[in-house]
């Protein structure tokens, strides 16, 4: 219970102390705090918002899962951002090339965005291990090599040749209707009969939630989880146990890079196709989201919830003008310094008091062992 | 090789530079580009490398402390935007400065997270990367009513260096020597003047600075008290600490440094590169310092060939709208990774020289079957030359002992 109540205190710190910065910040500009968070808790109390919110934070939650692999052995995938929208542009071509059953069709297309995620990902592993370049710089190297150039040729190649190009033509080729995953309204319905036209729960909210489990049971529960960890946590003293750090490594970067590339899946299910201009920023979002839930599948299925809100306040923000809509940025921006910081301090703490209780225990049992031989 | 490592520091990079530009001259002379060694194209590379270079040698002081800093690149998008402040409310100096305060704020958050909560440092670093840009998306809205761009920013301008470029002495034209020299059309010798002239004529102040920037922090590390110190704090802080050496003070002050210098590499860029503060015009300049400062193996000198390098190539896609330059560097490429399997070999490391035969003969092949590449290629070939240094390069670098390792008062 002790223990609950201490790791709770450093997120809910957190928190609090980014409502009193983020208010400050306001009041300095001349804008009500307390006006503004009402209206983003009054819209988050309709149907229709709670919805959006579930729909932003399941790509957010997927690319968390995906920065969590890599965490749990120390390896830092930057890369995620780059690796999504790789995977997104081909899943979407090659998806819209075939005509299959849905059976078939939409794994096909969650397969290959996997895929081709985890090996644009692999390639950072396979040099950190070949080569020793550190991770960090080749997946933000990657990333811009995406986002710079493969993806702006490959949209140029694959954009369909059309008589009057619209906004909402621009892209790939649409994916037939069997290619893409149906909406779960379904499970709204479960709880309140009044969901709407127009209003869609992504079904990619179940494949998150499966990977959020098998994320769960692969590094919790079984043999290759400890396996991974151990190599991250020593990789000598894992390599000694008989556990290949190099292979271990390339196998992280791969299964990272393998759920980053179901990110785009999401907006895949909801257009049909890669667009002129896909949602970006969500690599760098769900590094945010897994370090504010600390890697826990449970935890960051929160902070996603949490980040998502605060994407969604934006639009209201904008329409009611009470404060700036910029104020969610720096509001997700504080929480995860403040974050950080805080889990820095309860982990020292933590050490700190194990440490004393170990030197108590030993001396208690110095003093029976002296009591013994006198 | 070894002969030329023993050459003193004036005359080896002089040499350097050299076969650089006769690389460059040869190549040129067998493409269908003049780009390679124009004025504009070492004037854009510096106008790229600046930044670069500042962003680097900011981790070079952090780094050099024990403190990794993945954190520049917000730290130089701070400076962007209170660079551009500054210089609207108070003037261009003054933007100058504050863009070294803004970036040194980040600088002081990083150090706060680090040193004094141990939190992890790429953490700190992807933190400050998330937070900074949110920051000053909000205060450019709040200030300037617009979340991406400000006002015209004043600029502190440029300078023409007399005789060589023709630059004016109290009001007197002098004239432009290299400029005569360029005319002279004489092969190599009026290429070499072109890019001297870029670097010479309509350069900012800023760069000439950087220039100075280089020994002095190479005096700063390697001949003071305080550069052993921070050197200490990085490859052995106990050893420090018991020497009475107060390892966290020099920590704070090494990253609050490289947040000031990658803050004025912001500040350059906003006012007197774009003339405006835009969000996303750091173009991820302050991870291809890091890339620089790896690749410079930690030295101040390093940094600057790296960040020159890197800039090269990005000013040379800025200007290369048909692709026959990028074309031509695909030779440049290949003539390079000869010489790297050619010293991979001398250092018995085959695999290297395999990898940069291979490598080498695709860069050749694709140079002899096409006449122009696409224009995506040269938009990704920074970001390849990055990898591919860091490829070759990266087992012969030495980073600092304790890079990255968690220090506390009286730990062991």
């Amino acid at each position: 219970m002790r223990s609950l109540a201490f790791n709770l205190a450093a997120p809910v710190g957190a928190f609090v102390l980014t409502l009193i910065i983020s208010s400050l910040a306001l009041v300095a500009f001349g804008s009500n705090p307390i006006a503004a968070f009402s209206d983003m808790l009054g819209h988050a109390s309709e149907l229709e918002t709670q919805v959006e919110i579930l729909n932003r934070a399941t790509p957010l939650y997927l690319s968390a899962v995906a920065a969590a692999i890599g965490f749990r052995m120390n390896l830092f995938n930057i890369g995620v951002e780059g690796q999504y929208l790789f995977a997104f542009i081909v899943a979407a071509q090659v998806g819209s090339l075939v005509s299959l059953p849905s059976i078939l069709h939409i794994p096909l297309i969650l397969i290959t965005s996997m895929v081709v995620g985890g090996l644009f990902s692999g390639i950072a592993g396979l040099l950190k291990v070949t080569r020793g370049v550190n991770e960090v710089i080749s997946t933000i190297m990657l990333n811009s090599i995406a986002v710079a150039g493969l993806i702006a040729a490959l949209q140029a190649r694959w954009q369909p040749e059309q008589e009057n190009f619209t906004a909402t033509t621009l892209g790939t080729a649409p994916v037939d209707e069997s290619g893409l995953l149906p909406d779960a309204n379904g499970l709204v319905e479960l709880f309140t009969p009044e969901i709407g036209q127009g209003v869609e729960l992504t079904g990619m909210i179940f494949v998150a939630a499966i990977v959020g489990i098998l994320y769960y049971v692969l590094l919790n529960k079984m043999r290759f989880g400890f396996d991974l960890r151990a190599s991250g946590l020593n990789p000598f003293a894992a390599k000694a146990g008989g556990v290949p750090p190099k292979q271990m490594i390339v196998m992280a970067m791969f299964l990272s890079g393998a759920v980053a590339g179901l990110i785009g899946m999401v907006e895949l299910a909801e257009i049909g196709r890669f667009p002129a201009d896909p949602i970006q920023g969500l690599g760098f979002a769900g590094i945010a989201v897994a370090l504010l839930g600390r890697n826990n599948p449970g935890a960051m299925a929160f902070s996603a919830l949490l980040f998502a809100f605060l994407d969604v306040s934006a639009g209201i923000l904008q329409s009611t003008q009470t404060a700036t809509k910029e104020i969610v940025n720096i509001m997700q921006g504080i929480v995860l310094l403040a974050a950080v910081i805080a889990y820095g301090v309860t982990k020292r703490i933590q050490t700190r008091e194990e440490a004393k209780a170990t030197a108590e225990a030993l001396r208690e049992d110095s003093n029976d062992t002296v009591g013994v031989l006198s | 090789m070894n002969a030329l490592r023993e050459l003193p520091a004036w005359i080896r990079w002089p040499l350097y530079a050299f076969i650089g530009i006769f690389l460059l001259t040869v190549v040129q002379s067998i493409s269908d580009t003049e780009r390679l060694t124009q004025v504009a194209t070492s004037r854009q590379m510096l106008r790229f490398a600046v930044p670069i270079f500042l962003a680097g040698l900011g981790g070079l002081f952090s780094e050099r402390s024990g403190v990794v800093n993945i954190g520049l690149e917000g730290m130089l998008i701070l400076g962007m935007w209170f660079g551009a402040w500054g210089s609207i409310e108070f003037g261009p100096w003054w933007g100058l400065l504050i863009g070294m305060i803004g970036g040194g704020i980040g600088g002081l958050l990083h150090a706060i997270a680090t040193v004094t909560f141990g939190v992890d440092h790429i953490i700190s670093g992807v933190a400050i990367n998330i937070l900074a840009p949110a920051f000053t998306r909000f205060l450019s809205d709040e200030v300037w009513a617009s979340p991406t761009t400000s006002p015209q920013t004043q600029s502190v301008g440029t300078w023409d260096v007399p005789f060589l470029a023709g630059g004016t002495v109290f009001g007197w034209e002098s004239p432009d020597w290299l400029l005569s020299i360029s005319q002279l059309e004489v092969w190599f010798l009026s290429d070499t003047a072109q890019l001297a002239r870029g670097l010479l004529r309509g350069t900012h102040w800023v760069s000439y600075l950087v220039i100075v920037l280089v020994p002095a922090t190479s005096w700063l590390i390697w001949r003071t008290r305080f550069g052993l110190r921070l050197r200490i704090a990085g490859e052995n802080p106990q050893a420090g600490a018991a020497q009475g050496i107060n390892i966290l003070r020099y920590k704070y002050v090494a990253v609050i440094m490289s947040g000031v210098l990658a803050g004025l590499g912001g500040a350059f860029i906003s006012t007197e590169l774009s003339g405006l503060f835009q969000g996303g015009n750091s173009a991820g300049r302050g991870f291809i310092g890091l890339a620089a400062l790896i690749f410079g193996n930690w030295r101040p000198g390093g940094v600057l060939i790296g960040a020159l390098l890197f800039g090269y190539v990005f000013g040379l896609d800025l200007r290369d709208l048909d692709g026959t330059s990028s074309h031509a560097m695909l030779l440049v490429n290949t003539i390079a990774l000869a010489g790297v399997a050619v010293w991979a070999l001398k250092g018995k490391r085959r695999s290297d020289a395999v990898m940069a035969v291979i490598l080498g003969s695709l860069s050749f092949i694709w140079w002899l079957s096409t006449e122009t590449v696409p224009s995506w290629w040269s938009d990704v070939l920074p970001f390849v030359l990055v990898l591919l240094v860091l490829v070759f390069f990266s087992q012969r670098l030495r980073a600092p002992e304790k890079l990255g390792a968690p220090y506390f008062k009286g730990s062991s």
